[in-house]
């Protein structure tokens, strides 16, 4: 299960920046990001989880004693919690942007903003 | 067509990579000494049922810190580059039609409950799942259902920052207080930690998360209402 | 039991796929945006099957809820453009 869930990971993060490269829309780019990114999210979470165990919280499931053996990995859970976070503010940040590309030349197409190009 | 090609072969060796991690990937059968300290000392030292709550606000609570920033200034940029257009030139009230009844009625139910809703998730965060992010994206998805069904409402900008601020402000009060009289920045114990599952347990982590939970709130709605308020084009 | 959960998984795991390929692949671009919601819904469905509930909260509010109206809220912006 693990497995599947990490190939699922790798898979969605080579198909969103295989999107983020060849398309020339800029809000599908962005689209393309957020897919790679959620894909990210899948590989962390699966790197934490290990076979037979439950999630971290303690309560009348998962006795105080054997916490140790049978609470799965918590760390990976609160760095992905973050970068969940994060992701919304990097989206938006970059729909801003795209939106201020559009008052200014009228268009999303990436390829007609060449003038930092060389 | 070379374009297309360069980012193939570019894929092609990542997913090398990736196939290459994949396949020498052993799954763990025993917690590593960071998690194993976390599983065995959180209940006495923390208080909270949760462990990765209290991971996010006493652990590591210095890195919120740093993540809510990172989002205050997310919000701050979103707001100084859309604000532009707002003024100048001709007012643009857009003729928009009425919104449904079915939107109108559901929403004056709803937004309450919504907003209800957002609060129990903060206040709860240390001993179910979710607290003060998920809550704030909950109250900001109130905010959504607003905006909604009046998209030409006029939010105050005043109320939202100032809610941010004074719910940051006490953030960083708390912090400092644990500095003088606990552990160190953020320490939760200074509170009494009290019976593990109760609601007044887990000592000032409940109070940090709801604080946590407004800020994120107003920074989300805030980043809501500027790109909504982007009339144009 | 374990047979239940894998063949779920890889239900999700073909679907997330399937959606992943349609959001950047198909011309309309509000179809695309709405493909990477649900891209978004059924990974934290997957979060559940990791056993991380918090995870699961936070994607389902944040990653699959505000991030496709904030899409969609700059897509009615630029309306006007029609080369996409």
């Amino acid at each position: 299960m693990v497995i599947i869930a990490m190939v699922t990971g790798f898979i969605l993060i080579l198909m969103g920046l295989y999107g983020a490269l060849t398309n020339t829309n800029i809000l599908r780019m962005i689209v393309s990001f957020s897919v790679a990114n959620t894909g990210v999210n899948i590989v962390l979470v699966s790197v934490g989880y290990m076979h037979g165990r439950t999630a971290p919280i303690l309560d009348n499931a998962v006795p105080l004693a054997e916490a140790s053996t049978r609470i799965i990995d918590p760390v990976p859970q609160a760095l992905v919690l973050t970068a969940i976070v994060i992701g919304l503010g990097i989206t938006t940040l970059m729909l801003a942007y795209a939106y201020k590309l559009y008052e200014t030349k009228g268009t999303l197409d990436i390829s007609k903003f060449s003038e930092l190009k060389w | 067509m070379i374009k297309r090609f360069i980012v193939l072969l570019f894929l092609l060796a990542l997913g090398l990579i990736f196939t290459q991690l994949l396949v020498e990937y052993i799954p763990d059968s025993e917690l590593n000494l960071t998690a194993h300290y976390y599983a065995e000392h959180t209940a006495q030292d923390i208080g909270a049922s949760n462990i990765v709550t209290a991971i996010i606000v006493t652990y590591r609570g210095l890195d919120t810190l740093g993540e809510v920033t990172v989002l205050f200034l997310t919000a701050a940029i979103v707001g100084l580059l859309l604000s532009k257009g707002n003024y100048k030139g001709k007012s643009l009230q857009r003729q928009l039609p009425q919104s449904g009844e079915l939107l109108t009625t559901g929403s004056h139910l709803l937004v309450p409950l919504i907003l209800l809703l957002g609060a129990y998730v903060f206040i709860n965060g240390h001993l179910t799942p979710g607290g003060g992010f998920q809550g704030g994206a909950i109250i900001a998805s109130a905010i959504l259902l607003i905006l909604l069904t009046d998209p030409l409402r006029k939010f105050s900008h005043t109320l939202i920052a100032t809610i941010e601020a004074t719910s940051g402000l006490l953030f960083l009060f708390i912090g400092v207080l644990g500095m003088i009289y606990a552990g160190g920045f953020l320490d939760n114990r200074l509170l009494p930690v009290g019976e593990l599952g109760t609601l007044f347990s887990a000592g000032a982590i409940p109070f940090i998360y709801s604080l946590i939970g407004l800020k994120v709130g107003a920074e989300f709605s805030s980043m809501l209402v500027n790109l909504s308020e982007t009339e144009g084009s | 039991m374990i047979n239940l959960m894998s063949a779920m998984t890889l239900l999700f795991a073909i679907a997330m796929i399937g959606a992943a390929f349609v959001a950047i692949q198909v011309k309309q671009i509000s179809i695309a945006m709405l493909a990477a919601g649900l891209v978004s819904l059924l990974a934290s469905v997957m979060f559940l099957f990791l056993a991380a509930p918090d995870v699961v909260m936070t994607e389902a509010a944040i990653g699959s809820g505000l991030t496709t109206f904030l899409f969609f809220f700059v897509l009615g912006r630029v309306r006007g453009d029609k080369n996409d």
